[in-house]
């Protein structure tokens, strides 16, 4: 019977009970964590799951939560990022704010808009093969990189300046 | 009692009617209309605002039956736990049946006021046809319509004073919905759009605002760039309440030196929100306001670093009501502590769901707040971790909370110094805060915490349990104890059927009791339905494909995985999906 097992003297740590229940109610995405029963009262505090994992938890509307991720899948710090980017025979360069956009089709989409130039659709394969231009970026190590092979966060913490490669030119970055 | 039935006879209707325009508390209103029967029909006919908390705790043709007068109406829907995703979509809460029913019998409806409802575009068309002088809409944590609605309201409602919006789910479907406000409409005084996401007509709004003198509280969505908001500032100078949209420019533009003029000219702006997408430098750009304010809103605003933050604060001495992020960190409410003697509400929301970074505040930032801060009274205070000895602490210095809401991110997480339950520290705040009505507990917590409230805690109304408690005799410490609870609501807690039926009255008094993944049965809720007739027991599954096959093969003996159960003067709902069974 539940009610007597509720009310049972245990040693173990309180909640030892509780890890069924909680298993229940949480999403499928997380991956079992029984609670340790260990009977040790100085145990380390048992981590029931990782933050966002536990259905409802932290308790914050869907309209907050919304504007966080935005915030988590756009950036790390909060001011704007300005890179500069040149098109290879451009006669100035123009800079853009790489926080403005929240995925590499966006950011493409206004590069080909700008540049008024096209840059055809990526592949992991291929690079921009076949493309009239290929975009690239120079990283924090120095290096030259093919936009798009990297997650976007990933792209945005490293990128420090872009460069629209004429197609030609792109095809040794391209195949690997 | 016959001598006093003469001296009242010697009061014309007028005049007690005329007395009861200054009882404007619901309780006072409702405890005058229990005096005798002619109080109770003066009382009944000049009743112009109705609260009712829990909307299927009545039902439309009683509400007008009782009080056909009635002018400004406010109607809560789901629980408080639909907030976080535990109510599934389509249980219920729908305005549509109250509408219709007051717009049948002409009720010269001015204000409606609809919190956690479902609000479907059909309702919104149906209020703005049937209220010549509709005044007041305000939704808050709503859901179910559409812009094309609010074309609809601004279309028709030709005093439309109030349009506040906040924190609801809307489909934008890029209307132009501002634009319906037509050019004779100058009655606005209050606007706000914060929560919508799509673009909306600049030159349209310029122009309303413009029109719209009386305009107090205006508060604009994302989609609205700094120009905009720049544009407005000089059009309505006389603002008290302001929500930016977007605030990021470059500071060194034309724009911004413009907006910095402008916003130097807002002497009665108190209120200050919004900074939805915001470039830290920009921020300056408010001091010359930070002064007078008394509210400030900055919980939108990952992006603000905390040094940023607390630039800013130390501007704004008079601040009676904070909602910030914990990216602000222990440090940085330091700086609160010393700066704002006059805060009386706090709220610290979590900046990072997803484990991206790691800024959070501990009980260092709340111990410094509660000695810093005389008049505090009201907290929400998500925090990485907390200690008994910070929550004793805190109680001796704050022992006038009102609302006490602490939400550890790791929600079982004990003492960070000594590895306790926090049940100790909780104890102190219940002793100490004789006033307490509202109560969120959180981290590791046996029945022990439970005791402490029941014995303290003789004001409170309601309380919010996660992930605690031992056994039956916690919840039974707390149904025993509060003698005012008017709310409880439990998730993930060995509560079980001993303690849900032990005193099944109280629940006649309360108005709801929550209960998920906890250890009570479906056989315990059926008695309890069975022997309270006035208590609507629901059980609610999950929302999907085969829910109501799923459950019908529960057994008695099977645990529930959510009980809703509230009381109520008119039986079942008729409204119930199929996921949800009232027993």
């Amino acid at each position: 019977m539940e009610t007597s097992v509720a009310t049972e003297l245990r040693l173990g740590l309180p909640g030892r009970d509780r890890s069924e229940a909680k298993i229940i109610s949480v999403s499928n995405k997380r991956s079992s964590s029984e609670m340790d029963d260990s009977c040790d009262p100085q145990q380390e505090s048992v981590v029931p799951a990782q933050k966002a994992q536990v259905v409802g938890w932290p308790p914050v509307r869907s309209y907050r939560k919304n504007i966080l991720q935005k915030k988590a899948e756009s950036s790390s710090d909060g001011s704007a990022m300005f890179v500069k980017v040149s098109m290879d025979g451009a006669p100035y360069l123009r800079k853009i704010d790489l926080k403005f956009y929240t995925n590499y089709l966006d950011l493409l989409k206004a590069l080909q808009s700008m540049f008024k130039c096209t840059i055809g659709v990526y592949s992991e394969r291929e690079g921009y093969d076949g493309s009239e231009f290929a975009p690239t970026y120079e990283d924090k190590d120095g290096d030259w990189m093919l936009v798009g092979d990297v997650p976007w966060e990933m792209f945005v913490t490293s990128c420090k300046r872009m460069r629209i490669m004429k197609g030609s030119e792109a095809r040794g970055l391209g195949c690997l | 009692m016959c001598l006093f039935q003469s001296v009242m006879n010697y009061f014309p209707e007028e005049v007690l009617e005329h007395v009861f325009d200054f009882l404007t508390s619901h309780r006072d209103r409702n405890a005058v209309s229990l005096v005798c029967k002619s109080w109770y029909s003066v009382e009944k006919f000049s009743r112009k605002k109705v609260f009712i908390g829990n909307c299927y705790a009545v039902n439309p043709e009683r509400l007008i039956a009782r009080f056909p007068r009635l002018r400004s109406l406010i109607l809560k829907g789901k629980p408080h736990f639909a907030d976080f995703n535990l109510v599934p979509h389509d249980w219920g809460g729908h305005v549509y049946p109250w509408i219709e029913a007051m717009a049948k019998s002409r009720i010269n409806l001015e204000e409606l006021r609809l919190k956690r409802m479902v609000v479907s575009d059909e309702s919104l068309k149906l209020l703005a046809k049937s209220f010549p002088n509709f005044k007041s809409l305000v939704l808050v944590s709503c859901e179910g319509f559409t812009t094309n609605g609010l074309a609809a309201i601004a279309s028709n409602c030709k005093f439309l004073r109030e349009l506040d919006l906040q924190e609801n789910e809307v489909d934008d479907r890029k209307g132009h919905w501002l634009s319906c406000f037509p050019e004779s409409c100058t009655s606005l005084v209050s606007l706000n759009f914060a929560c919508l996401k799509g673009e909306v007509n600049a030159a349209a709004l310029e122009r309303l605002v413009a029109r719209c003198r009386n305009l107090r509280s205006l508060r604009l969505n994302h989609a609205l760039p700094l120009e905009v908001l720049q544009k407005i500032l000089v059009q309505a100078p006389q603002l008290n309440d302001l929500g930016t949209g977007s605030f990021t420019h470059d500071p060194n533009s034309e724009t911004f030196i413009k907006l910095k003029n402008a916003v130097k000219n807002c002497h009665s702006i108190r209120s200050l929100s919004g900074f939805l997408d915001v470039n830290g430098r920009c921020l300056p750009a408010v001091y010359p306001i930070c002064a007078n304010l008394t509210a400030l809103n900055l919980s939108y605003a990952p992006g603000i670093f905390s040094n940023e933050l607390t630039k800013l604060i130390r501007h704004c001495k008079k601040i009676e009501r904070l909602w910030i992020l914990d990216t602000i960190g222990d440090k940085g409410l330091g700086v609160v502590a010393n700066t704002c003697k006059e805060l009386q509400e706090l709220r610290v929301f979590p900046s990072d769901l997803y484990g991206v970074g790691n800024a959070a505040v501990t009980e260092e930032g709340l111990v410094a707040i509660s000695a810093g801060c005389p008049k505090l009274n009201s907290i929400l205070y998500f925090c990485q971790q907390m200690t008994n000895a910070a929550l004793i602490t805190v109680a001796k210095n704050c022992p006038n909370f009102i609302r006490f809401r602490l939400c550890t991110l790791n929600p079982i997480v004990p003492d960070a110094a000594t590895n306790q339950p926090l049940d100790e520290g909780f104890g102190a705040i219940v002793q100490s805060c004789k006033g307490l009505t509202r109560l969120s507990v959180s981290g590791q917590l046996t029945d022990q915490v439970f005791l402490y409230i029941g014995m303290y805690a003789e004001q409170l109304e309601m309380l919010s349990i996660a992930f605690a408690g031992d056994s039956d005799k916690g919840m039974l410490y707390v149904l025993n104890g509060c003698k005012k609870l008017k709310k409880l609501e439990i998730r993930d807690s060995p509560f079980g059927n001993m303690a849900l039926l032990s005193d099944m009255g109280k629940y006649e008094t309360m108005r709801s009791l929550w209960m998920s993944s906890c250890q009570v049965t479906l056989g315990a809720c059926k008695t309890l339905a069975e022997k309270m007739p006035r208590l609507n027991v629901e059980i609610i599954s999950e929302n999907e494909g085969g829910a109501g096959e799923v459950e019908a093969r529960l057994d008695d003996r099977d645990r529930v995985e959510k009980m809703y159960l509230y009381r109520t003067l008119v039986g079942p709902r008729t409204d119930a999906p199929d996921f949800v069974r009232t027993l």
